[in-house]
């Protein structure tokens, strides 16, 4: 199925938790924070929450800035 | 100066009157010695989708957890951007303090001040330290006030210009009206342009590019830490009058030519 993230379509196997995608990606859930579709879930969530078709999902971590 | 003379933002006690910021350094590794060099206890981030193609270091690794961590909304064109950002830097975990940043002029990179009020009530509302920057417009900076903000931080010069003081006056009337900690964020290109504004009686500066550019940055968080340290013992002492004719220092009795025929 096919969801956004950061902006990008990715196709992504169904059923998936947002654990499994991070974890698939090699992504820590601790470094990022994560919205999805203009929702901040509870990290405690990431593994009941599964993604759906056309899910808009951001994925962010803090840079350096003024 | 023996009293202790700290600065109170929402409800945190700072020794240092030095923020900096992180960005435009060549490596994060060089933080710690920015922060411990400058002695600046609050340092600015920013938010950023990270790149699936590559792994990325974690700033966060580098910023010693005894430090504020100051996120900026920079990206934000408008309120509504602004307040997403801020929910989502406080979503991951380092505090609630939230420097607003609202801008659409990518020329002279000036802060929208409508909507940065806007994105102040709305934060402030939900629990948010707000440090908004602005322009140094007396009324905004009031506006701000009504909004619930913990500081106002002008500009004294477009952002990473390093022209230093062109505010000057606009930030000195704001110094004089506004009840909350004037922080002069901006411009800043030297030490002795963030002494000046300490002087003037500015709460704290935020420095960033004139430290990350610096041809050693390490030695320039120092300076920098010691002209803010200066100019705030300057302003407490209070500097003398300014008068537009010469007033002398020596004595003018008992000269050597006094009553000589």
């Amino acid at each position: 199925m096919l969801i956004t993230v950061n902006g990008n379509p990715e196709n992504i196997p169904g059923p998936t938790s947002l654990a499994d995608f991070l974890s698939a990606k090699g992504i820590h859930a601790d470094g990022v924070v994560i919205e999805l579709n203009q929702d901040i879930p509870e990290k405690s969530a990431y593994t009941e929450i599964l993604l759906h078709e056309n899910d808009k999902l951001e994925i962010l971590r803090f840079v350096g800035g003024g | 100066m023996d009293m202790k003379d700290g600065l109170r933002i929402g409800n945190v006690e700072l020794e240092s009157r030095l923020f900096t910021g992180t960005g435009k350094y060549g490596a994060d590794s060089l933080i710690p010695e920015i922060i411990k060099a400058s002695g600046s206890q609050v340092i600015t981030v920013a938010l950023r989708r990270i790149d699936m193609a590559s792994a990325e270091n974690n700033i966060l690794d580098n910023i010693p957890k005894n430090i504020r961590l100051l996120p900026n909304t920079s990206g934000a064109r408008n309120a509504e951007e602004a307040v997403r950002i801020a929910k989502l830097a406080r979503a991951a975990g380092c505090g609630n303090w939230i420097k607003i940043e609202v801008i659409s002029d990518n020329k002279y990179l000036l802060p929208d001040g409508y909507e940065t009020v806007r994105a102040t009530e709305i934060l402030a509302k939900d629990g948010f330290v707000v440090l908004p920057y602005i322009s140094p417009d007396l009324m905004v900076a009031r506006a701000l006030v009504n909004a619930g903000a913990a500081t106002v931080m002008p500009l004294g010069a477009p952002i990473g210009s390093n022209r230093g003081l062109q505010t000057r006056e606009l930030i000195r009337i704001l110094i004089d009206e506004i009840d909350l900690p004037i922080v002069v964020d901006a411009g800043i290109g030297a030490p002795s342009q963030a002494c000046e504004a300490m002087e003037m009686g500015a709460a704290a500066c935020l420095v960033n590019t004139a430290i990350a550019g610096a041809s050693d940055p390490v030695s320039m968080a120092k300076a920098f830490g010691q002209a803010v340290k200066a100019g705030r013992e300057a302003y407490l002492a209070g500097l003398g009058a300014i008068s537009m004719q010469g007033i002398a220092s020596s004595p003018l009795t008992g000269f050597l030519h006094e009553n000589e025929h």
